[in-house]
């Protein structure tokens, strides 16, 4: 519903009581990233754990939330298992609108519940069930056991946790609807910390819209530009897996844990190859035209009888990069296999890929052995890193239940830092050069997307310190202002900031769509003072060896570019922060 | 007259433009629910989505159980809604036998008017206007009213 505040539904698990808070600040901060943080701000505990039961999870959606195409992303802000600091993860499917649907600008968990449970809501009902007998299970058998239970289908989102998620994992995610994620930093291990298994938001409420034509006109303008303009047509056309190629023909694509940035095998794991060969069908977010979820089929054989099953495997870019080009299975069905298996498991895909390709790495230099990874593992082994992905997500052993708080923890442990492709967090699948391994190394959410770093690495030759600060900077605050609307950052080239003005004023935000610029600069320093008060230092964040060594189509990285702008960003990072703390957002 | 079909299910990809777009245009709502057209997913072998919509059915079962003719024949198929007539017994939901018409929390009915308002926001052209090809059930000539949104 349109309103100039913010409706919140709070639950405490351990009480198993919810509240309805009202919330101002709505032309403060927006919502989405905005809203998290300043909800962070009021309910979060800075100094206690990421495990501490009163700390929160924030599932916040934006202003335009449902109301324009492609508004369709809902940001979770929480404290991380991953680096014990404040985080957002984003996903999209259908959460963000049933949100809207069921009449919350955010879903505000706290509390630990005794036992298992699931979580259901909607505009009229919130229930806590106790669910043990779903603890333990994968994300597939889950999903099918609560589409069972709650009714909707097609108006509802399911949000759960696999086994990675119940062990409290830094590499646990929270499944989506299926296909989608929250998968970066641990969303998954505080959900699971919390004994929450699952979440079910039925979107069951309806609006009305505000009154005259204006605003179902620039919907319609709006949704024309998305749909008969060739736009979008690289997200639902090959999807991000065009990447695939383009990068490797760069000399840009991380391949067997960053030794290499081309290879010839590359071929049989491109965007054009999935497509001919496993892409079965498309999916949407709600709310969005475009359809950019690929779904691949892969079909076992098991019975000597020509008896098959099949699945269908969301595929993108950053899945094939780390569990395809970074461990070296270079074969299209291998790498759904293996998606498929970090899907089950509750990993998030990225973040487990890179970790095996270091851990295989390790293993050629004597650094760790079967006796750690129960299996052996080197590059192009698809089946024994099916294996090892199990034992990743399970915690089969000490070695993996390191592993699983991140590849920099196990390296520091059992050696071999230098080639553990951490940025932040395990890389994303660009090895464009120096602005690039900045932006994710320090960025909010050590994620591709925080800039554009990559594409900026492609555009410049030149290596301009304050010039590529200034992007960093600029380009950031730019995003944060999408991604607090609630908008798929696909659409970034669509929502300008006139566009984005004119959405709001058409539902009645004009206070808002007056200042954008100051607001996206405020929303940008208040989630870095939100981050710095959980301990983020980033002039402490390092870069290791690994990315200094590697050969772009550019030749080789430029260190001395690379640490000028890495000590710079985090000077500017904390000055963003302080700036927050001084109201300066002019 | 034209009616609306979904003749192209298997090509939707769940995105909800359609629903968006009745709420939107027609009955000036957001929502997913209070709609003429509502996408469901499908399990089993088809796994994709159904439209839970209006089959145009001449004679309607939802304007002969309809106590105050609120809801009566549409030529051609389908019904003319007068709300103002409605007192939201839930009678024409009942005898619907597709589950195309949904109540509100009030237990105001929402169904499809085929007025195609939603057609041209369907990115894969799932859903189409066309001209009935079905004569009449046997028996159960269709009566000559106009179509109308009427409130």
């Amino acid at each position: 519903m349109i309103r100039d505040h913010f409706r919140l539904l709070k639950v405490d698990l351990t009480t198993g009581r919810g509240q309805v808070v009202t919330l101002e600040g709505r032309d403060l901060v927006a919502g989405g990233s905005g809203l998290a943080a300043l909800i962070y701000q009021q309910f979060g505990k800075p100094a206690a754990p990421w495990n501490d039961p009163e700390q929160p999870l924030i599932f916040a959606i934006g202003p335009l939330t449902g109301y324009f195409p492609l508004m369709s992303k809902t940001v979770l802000g929480f404290k991380s298992p991953y680096h014990d600091q404040y985080a957002e993860s984003h996903a999209g499917g259908r959460s963000a609108v049933a949100l809207r649907f069921a009449d919350l600008d955010a879903l505000v968990i706290t509390g630990k519940a005794a036992r298992p449970s699931v979580l259901s809501l909607g505009s009229r009902h919130l229930r806590i069930r106790e669910a043990h007998y779903l603890w333990g299970m994968d994300v597939h058998a889950v999903g099918k056991y609560l589409r069972r239970k709650h009714p909707g289908s097609g108006h509802r989102s399911i949000l759960r946790i696999g086994p990675a998620g119940e062990l409290g994992s830094a590499m646990a995610g929270i499944n989506v609807d299926s296909y989608r994620h929250f998968g970066r930093l641990g969303g998954g291990g505080a959900l699971g910390a919390k004994n929450l298994k699952a979440i079910v938001i039925q979107g069951d409420g309806n609006f009305p819209l505000p009154e005259g034509r204006g605003y179902a006109r620039l919907f319609t303008e709006v949704h024309q530009k998305l749909t008969q303009t060739t736009m979008m047509q690289k997200y639902h056309n090959l999807g991000t897996p065009v990447n695939m190629g383009v990068l490797n023909d760069l000399k840009a694509l991380p391949i067997r844990n960053l030794r290499e940035t081309s290879a010839p095998d590359i071929s049989g794991i491109t965007g054009e190859r999935f497509a001919q060969d496993t892409l079965l069908r498309n999916m949407a977010c709600s709310g969005c035209p475009v359809g950019c979820i690929h779904l691949g089929f892969v079909r076992e054989r098991f019975h000597s009888d020509h008896r098959y099953y099949f699945r269908q495997v969301s595929y993108d870019h950053e899945p094939i990069f780390a569990v395809g080009a970074m461990l070296g299975v270079t074969d299209c069905f291998h790498v759904l296999d293996l998606i498929d298996v970090t899907e089950k498991m509750g990993l998030d895909v990225m973040s487990a890929g890179v970790a095996l390709a270091w851990a295989a790495e390790a293993t050629t230099h004597g650094v760790i052995s079967e006796r750690e990874t129960i299996v052996p593992l080197g590059f192009g082994d698809a089946k024994n890193f099916e294996t090892a992905l199990r034992h990743l997500g399970q915690g089969a052993n000490d070695f993996y239940r390191l592993l699983a708080q991140g590849v920099a923890k196990a390296a520091s442990y059992y050696g071999g830092q230098d080639y553990a492709c951490v940025l932040g967090q395990e890389m994303g699948g660009y090895a464009t050069g120096e602005v690039f391994f900045v932006s994710q190394a320090l960025g909010f959410r050590h994620s591709h997307l925080d800039s554009g770093g990559y594409s900026y690495d492609q555009k410049h030759k030149d290596r301009d310190v304050a010039q590529a600060l200034n992007f960093l900077v600029k380009d950031e605050e730019g995003r944060v202002l999408l991604t607090s609307m609630v908008a798929c950052l696909f659409a970034r080239e669509v929502y300008q900031e006139e566009l984005l003005a004119a959405c709001l004023n058409s539902l009645g935000y004009g206070t808002m769509a007056a200042q954008l610029p100051e607001l996206s600069r405020r929303i940008q320093q208040l989630r870095w003072q939100t981050r710095l008060a959980t301990g983020y230092d980033p002039a402490q964040v390092k870069i290791p060896k690994r990315f200094t060594e590697i050969q772009t189509w550019k030749g080789p990285l430029d260190r001395e570019y690379l640490e000028t702008l890495r000590l710079s960003y985090a000077r500017r990072i904390k000055e963003l922060a302080l700036e927050a703390a001084s109201g300066h957002a002019g | 007259m034209k009616i609306l079909l979904a003749p192209r299910m298997e090509r939707c990809i769940g995105c909800h433009s359609c629903s968006l777009a009745c709420a939107r245009e027609v009955h000036r709502r957001l929502s997913w629910d209070t709609v003429g057209i509502r996408i469901h997913s499908s399990g089993g072998l088809s796994t994709g989505f159904e439209a839970r919509t209006c089959l145009a059915c001449l004679p309607a079962p939802c304007a002969a159980a309809c106590p105050t003719g609120a809801y009566s024949q549409r030529r051609g198929g389908g019904v003319i809604v007068r709300k103002k007539l409605c007192i939201q017994c839930g009678s024409c939901a009942a005898a619907c036998p597709v589950d195309a018409i949904y109540l509100d929390a009030a237990g105001e009915p929402f169904g499809c008017l085929h007025c195609g308002k939603c057609v041209p926001y369907c990115p894969h052209g799932c859903v189409e206007m066309v001209e009935r090809q079905r004569e009449p059930a046997p028996g159960q000539p269709g009566q000559e009213a106009e179509a109308q949104v009427a409130s």
